[in-house]
């Protein structure tokens, strides 16, 4: 029971944060088609920004963080991707990658590439009994804020003209314009709450590792990015799914994998994508505005 | 009518003859450099074998692979473990099997069996994946080489997993490198102008289309895919024996960025853009670092210098301006003397 439990807390954490990852990703590749690997760095800079206002109170350091990875997501855009929207996906996922790879080289060139720890909330280190069981109390948080912030985006997407303007520019772009939805706007608004859900990713994952470094924002990047193409790339509800999904697959490979594979387990993880990909070319919710016309 | 076909083959041939001449030229340039300068082209001309072996895929197909560091960690350890001296795998891999222990072959075995290994591997691993295009495709790849670095870097009996091999026979010197360099860029080119290869950049212009002609495009990828891989694992094999160690760590991340950026800032639809990406990435690098350690100023013994790490902000907004303001590459995707040959401006 209590093992089941710590379980439970384990793989939804996790995948809680690969939800909001993907998520961010999932925004950006739905409106405009790019897969974002900058996002990384989106990341890794709210946890800079953590780490730089960690003498003021929390709210202002989470608002600075905020502030900074919205800033940072915007001018990206404007910088970068917005000249390069009518390239093809090639070319624009690999200038994501240069643009992941200057702000990282900056961040070395700046702060140094040595870590820098920090304990944005040290009240969540402590930890909780739920019945038998002993859970950290920051999971538990994690899954909150998550499910919240899951819930608030929904609402956004379905309750608000603006989010029904990036549903439509998701479904079809070129057909969206038609119909009044201004691109520049509704692409921005998609890069800016990419910002603030990294912001949000930041603070957690930070609390988590209890340091930051250039290269934060990196793996979890490649694992929710792994997770919107489980999910099926462009959809939303795949996005989440999937980050959930490969949070508790992850864990269920830790849990029952013998020792002896144990250092083994992202080979497994890796391998199950693969397979999942060959069954499931398009995702486990493919978006319908990905399906070719011929 | 001989003659005129000679001629005919001769002017199809030419964007072969002039990359390979820029290869000797830059050898011979090299050559009188001095040891820092040619130790740095030595691995320009091995980058120059990985990317090509990228560009046999990638570029023919249109289809993303970020595998091949995968494959070149592969033959560069097939390549370490069949020619290294049994004593020194004794020191560091003492659970080796005996007939692997024992193995000790001439040192140019080792690229070419590397070669074939990673060949094998992707006929296997390839036969499901070449199925995938698009997005999906990129992450399986992906998937490929992250499982590729777990393995080898957890497979701690056959590859000394996290600790680093040494001993390595280290021959790859200046004109080792491009020979193979020069054999690649051979290899690429006579692939490019079969019809598997017409074929297939037909399915990359328009796949459906490609299958209503009766094109097998699995399979057609799939010879690319076999072809591509075993030409990375033999720059694998290099890349070992040109650095005397190995690391699992040097085959993962930056490297798989690093070679697929080259490939598309040169242009990924043509081989001259491989070699030029690679080549100008290299010089990039390379002029950033003489400006990294400072370049004296002639009769004014000042020294002009930029701080360390600096010069990888400046490659890298180097990279991302090359592709804001050439989306295509820097060749466009067209062959160097590409007019000449008739055949060589692929749009």
């Amino acid at each position: 029971m209590n093992t089941l439990v710590q379980f439970a807390v384990d793989a939804l954490s996790l995948g809680g944060l690969y939800a909001l990852t993907a998520l961010g990703i999932g925004l950006i590749f739905s409106v405009m088609r790019l897969a974002n690997f900058a996002h990384a760095e989106l990341v890794t800079c709210a946890a800079y920004a953590l780490f730089a206002l960690s003498a003021h109170p929390l709210v202002m350091a989470v608002a600075g963080s905020v502030l900074v990875a919205v800033a940072l997501a915007v001018l990206t855009e404007r910088l970068a991707f917005r000249t390069l929207r009518a390239a093809d996906p090639t070319t624009m996922m690999i200038a994501s990658f240069t643009v992941s790879m200057l702000i990282q080289k900056i961040l070395i060139f700046a702060l140094g590439s040595r870590p820098k720890s920090l304990d944005p909330v040290p009240v969540l280190s402590q930890a909780v009994w739920i019945g038998p069981a002993q859970v950290s109390l920051l999971k538990l948080v994690t899954i909150a804020v998550c499910a919240v912030l899951l819930l608030a985006l929904t609402l956004f997407l379905r309750r608000t003209s603006f989010g029904l303007q990036m549903r439509a520019a998701a479904e079809n772009f070129t057909m969206a314009r038609l119909t009044g939805v201004r691109a520049n706007a509704v692409i921005v608004v998609a890069f800016a709450l990419s910002g603030v859900l990294a912001a949000v990713v930041a603070l957690l994952f930070a609390a988590q590792t209890g340091f930051v470094q250039p290269r934060l924002g990196v793996p979890l990047m490649i694992t929710a990015f792994v997770a919107t193409v489980i999910g099926g790339m462009g959809s939303l509800t795949g996005a989440a799914i999937g980050g959930v999904l490969v949070g508790v697959v992850t864990t269920l490979l830790q849990v029952f994998l013998p020792p002896d594979l144990r250092p083994f387990r992202e080979a497994f993880l890796f391998a199950l994508v693969i397979l999942a990909l060959l069954v499931k070319p398009n995702g486990l919710f493919p978006a319908r505005g990905l399906k070719e016309r011929i | 009518m001989t003659g005129a076909t000679l001629h005919g083959m001769l002017l199809r041939c030419a964007p072969l003859f002039a990359l390979v001449a820029l290869i000797v030229a830059i050898t011979l340039l090299a050559g009188m450099a001095d040891a820092v300068t040619v130790r740095r082209v030595i691995l320009s001309l091995v980058n120059v074998v990985a990317v090509i072996g990228l560009y046999i895929f990638m570029g023919n197909s249109g289809v993303l692979n970020f595998s091949s560091v995968g494959f070149m960690a592969i033959g560069a350890y097939v390549a370490a473990l069949l020619t290294m001296p049994a004593n020194a795998k004794g020191m560091f891999l003492p659970d080796l099997p005996g007939w692997l222990m024992a193995a000790e072959l001439p040192a140019l075995a080792g690229p070419f069996l590397g070669g074939a290994v990673c060949a094998a591997v992707a006929l296997v691993v390839g036969l499901p994946i070449m199925r995938l295009s698009g997005i999906a495709a990129a992450i399986a790849t992906f998937s490929l080489m992250f499982i590729c670095y777990i393995v080898l870097g957890n497979w701690t009996s056959l590859t000394g997993g996290q600790i680093s091999l040494m001993g390595l026979k280290s021959y790859v010197g200046l004109w080792t490198a491009c020979g193979f360099a020069v054999g690649a860029i051979a290899i690429a080119f006579a692939y490019q102008e079969t019809r598997w290869a017409l074929a297939l950049r037909a399915s990359r212009e328009d796949p459906v289309a490609a299958a209503a002609c009766g094109l097998r495009v699995a399979a057609l990828r799939l010879g690319a895919f076999v072809l591509g891989a075993f030409v990375c694992g033999v720059g694998g094999a290099l890349y070992g024996h040109f650095q005397g160690t190995l690391r699992v760590e040097s085959f993962y991340l930056d490297p798989t960025f690093l070679l697929v950026t080259m490939l598309v800032v040169g242009g990924m639809r043509s081989l001259t853009g491989a070699v030029v990406g690679c080549l100008v990435i290299s010089l990039l690098t390379e002029l950033l670092r003489l400006v990294e350690v400072g370049v004296p100023v002639p009769g004014t013994g000042i020294t002009l210098g930029t701080a360390a790490g600096f010069g990888d902000v400046v490659l890298a907004a180097l990279m991302l301006l090359i592709l804001i303001f050439r989306p295509n590459g820097i060749t466009g995707g067209r062959e160097v003397l590409g007019k000449l040959a008739g055949s060589g401006g692929q749009k």
